[in-house]
């Protein structure tokens, strides 16, 4: 009996002893980052690859959410940190050192709705997408709707059942962003923000909260991030932009939203591209961006720099297949310049 | 050593209890009253009990520190009226938490309405009427229910539950009781029925297997007793079990209702997340618990995060309020079977 426990007690001991020698062994470099779960599918493919082109660099992200990395970036508790929607000025003015937003790549929210009996892609424009989203709007044989989609056989008196996000998010940031936009009446009533009270219809949680409102009520609308609204083949609707266009929501067409986009001022990536005026673009898109400080001194802040070289080069090919859209050439160069002035200097 | 003998000596006491508790009587009392040695181990184990005891309360009051310090300025902003105001808008950055306190509440209420009979009827059943071959594999089933993670609950609610509702529960309600302000609008399946539903299958096993062990407690012969006095079976059940377990069940629908107050992911699923007040049960609410749990993440300014702490605040109140209510209820009900003796 007494010897059989010894023998387990060893067992455990060397276990340990095993676990802890591989902790200590490995002298890679560890940089912590934590924030956007938007883009997290696509970071820890990034980190993955990277880890195999630079050895002895190890990256760890935490998917939390952009206002906990915000706040944990700030706090100095990680390296760098991850935002969909950009600090306000407000913010940064609170930090000491002076915080970078670099773009690393684009998303874009889409409009998908459960309309019995349509099939097909749906045209809508800024007015009818006001009119939905703020109860106008309630049945979907609204001539308003109807003159838009001539081919469409609408379902009689059919409500509109408006589902949202019921969750703080940068995709409900990016489209109340973009519902301000196209209406200064909007941002006076409702607003725009990860979080807003709204007009009418039901909040899910997450993506798939929405989603499930969406499949589950005859008549429903919502909006989705896209790369989600790709990958579980949900239907979306084409919007129309600035320069008259129907355009569906895809990698191509976000990264034409990004083409005409220039820093605001040197270095200032906070840009908002909603209702973008280029053509072909979709008017629903955002930057999702890392922030990392100006100032990086010692090893740590020569890899991160390594690193985001590495990821708005080489990285953006890895985009697309994952439903990102990859940044236009034209900003490419000019982050590239910003990423280069960061000091890393002892 | 601060310990003074009258405490040491019950300290003796309480430990020859649990240490023959199966054989206790009048006799081993009387012996350990008298003053006996403490061994260094008696003592190490009591203050080790004592320690972890307190650490409990401890915990307790630096949490209500914490979350008091951590919301203070909300109520700076707001005063008391926080918790009187519905209005709850990230971007005007008016925040009040009453909209959310009357979900939590309601949400509760109807899980209670909708989980208390079946689970007593399933105590009763299991352990009263059924035959063992049926009675443990169903309790073991029942017992389950508890183990199935809220959010799976939640996904099933969103995807099964509330449809159901929306195409046969809700249109027969306001078919048939429509008059009754309860079940008036469009019905949409999610909303604060579907939470209360959802929330009800979530505590009933608690419920039930609580309630089971009450009745298990009761002695058999109650129940003779009452059938050799005549009893129907129903009379017996009434008489000898549900009468003498109302403490007990009443324990058990804390503990449940304890569970259902703080729920979170399912709740957050099912009831459509809006900061309203409306007597219909078809209508979209919000509770406590899930408005953390959807705005918390990503509360942008620090004026929204110390409201959401006082909404936690005001669900510690709430949760305290009523498990107090229902202590002062089992109080009344164990005089009153004293008073009737």
């Amino acid at each position: 009996m007494v010897r059989k426990s010894m023998d387990i007690l060893k067992i455990f001991v060397l276990v340990i002893v095993a676990v802890f020698s591989q902790v200590g062994l490995s002298k890679d470099l560890l940089i912590n980052g934590a924030g956007a779960s938007f883009p997290y599918p696509l970071y820890s493919k990034w980190f993955s690859e990277y880890a195999g082109v630079k050895k002895g660099v190890k990256i760890n992200y935490q998917s939390i959410g952009s206002g906990g990395g915000i706040r944990q970036f700030m706090r100095g508790t990680t390296d760098f940190g991850a935002t969909d929607a950009p600090m306000k000025d407000k913010q940064l003015a609170k930090s000491k050192k002076t915080i970078f937003h670099i773009p690393t790549t684009l998303g874009a929210v889409a409009i998908s709705y459960n309309i019995p009996g349509v099939k097909q892609s749906l045209k809508l424009t800024p007015e009818v997408i006001i009119g939905l989203f703020s109860g106008e709007i309630t049945q979907w044989d609204d001539k308003k709707i109807t003159q838009l989609n001539p081919g469409v056989k609408m379902p009689a008196h059919q409500n509109v059942i408006v589902a949202h996000r019921s969750d703080g998010s940068g995709t409900t940031s990016v489209f109340t962003e973009y519902l301000a936009a196209i209406s200064s009446d909007w941002l006076k009533k409702y607003g725009k923000g990860k979080a807003i009270k709204w007009p009418t219809g039901l909040g899910g949680k997450g993506n798939e909260g929405v989603t499930g409102l969406i499949r589950n009520n005859p008549g429903a609308i919502g909006y989705v991030e896209m790369t989600y609204a790709i990958s579980n083949k949900l239907q979306m609707a084409q919007i129309k932009n600035r320069s008259g266009e129907y355009v569906l929501p895809g990698t191509g067409s976000v990264s034409l939203a990004a083409s005409e986009a220039k820093a605001q001022a040197p270095h200032d990536y906070r840009l908002s591209i909603v209702d973008s005026k280029a053509k072909g673009a979709y008017p629903i898109s955002a930057f999702t961006y890392l922030l990392v400080h100006k100032q990086m001194p010692g090893q740590k802040g020569k890899e991160i720099v390594e690193f985001l070289k590495w990821a708005v080069g080489p990285g953006q090919k890895l985009a697309s297949p994952l439903h990102y859209s990859p940044l236009p050439k034209s900003l490419i160069e000019s982050i590239k310049k910003t990423i280069a002035s960061i000091e890393t200097k002892e | 050593m601060p310990q003074n003998g009258k405490t040491r000596n019950m300290v003796t006491e309480i430990m020859e209890k649990f240490l023959f508790s199966k054989e206790v009587s009048s006799e081993m009392t009387i012996v350990s009253n008298k003053r006996r040695d403490v061994h260094l181990g008696d003592k190490i184990f009591y203050y080790l009990l004592k320690a972890s005891a307190w650490s409990v309360v401890l915990l307790l009051v630096g949490m209500i520190g914490l979350i008091l310090k951590m919301s203070w300025p909300a109520f700076a902003e707001f005063g008391i009226g926080f918790f009187f105001n519905p209005e709850w808008n990230p971007w005007t950055e008016e925040f009040g938490a009453l909209s959310f306190i009357y979900g939590t509440v309601v949400s509760s209420l109807l899980a209670l309405i909708f989980a208390v009979p079946v689970s007593v009827g399933v105590a009763l059943f299991l352990n009263e009427l059924a035959p063992t071959w049926l009675s443990k594999p169903l309790g073991f089933l029942i017992e389950m229910l508890a183990a199935i993670p809220s959010i799976v609950y939640g996904l099933w609610g969103l995807f099964v539950l509330a449809p159901f509702l929306r195409e046969f529960v809700q249109p027969f309600l306001s078919d048939y009781f429509g008059f009754l302000p309860l079940f008036q609008g469009a019905p949409l399946g999610v909303g604060m029925l579907c939470a209360g539903v959802i929330l009800a299958i979530m505590i009933t096993p608690t419920i039930a297997a609580i309630t089971r062990e009450v009745f298990k407690a009761i002695p058999s012969s109650h129940r003779e007793a009452a059938l050799g006095l005549g009893a129907t079976r129903w009379e017996m059940l009434k008489l000898a079990i549900l009468k003498t377990g109302t403490s007990g069940i009443i324990g058990a629908v804390i503990l449940g209702l304890g569970r259902a107050l703080g729920e979170t992911m399912a709740v957050t699923m099912v009831i459509g997340n809006k900061a309203v007040i409306k007597a219909s049960l078809f209508e979209s609410g919000q509770t406590m618990a899930s408005i953390l749990a959807n705005q918390y993440a990503e509360a942008d300014t620090d004026l929204q995060l110390a409201a959401l702490t006082a909404v936690g605040l005001a669900l510690f109140i709430v949760s305290l309020a009523i498990n107090s209510l229902a202590r002062v209820i089992v109080w009344r009900v164990e005089k009153g079977f004293k008073g009737a003796k």
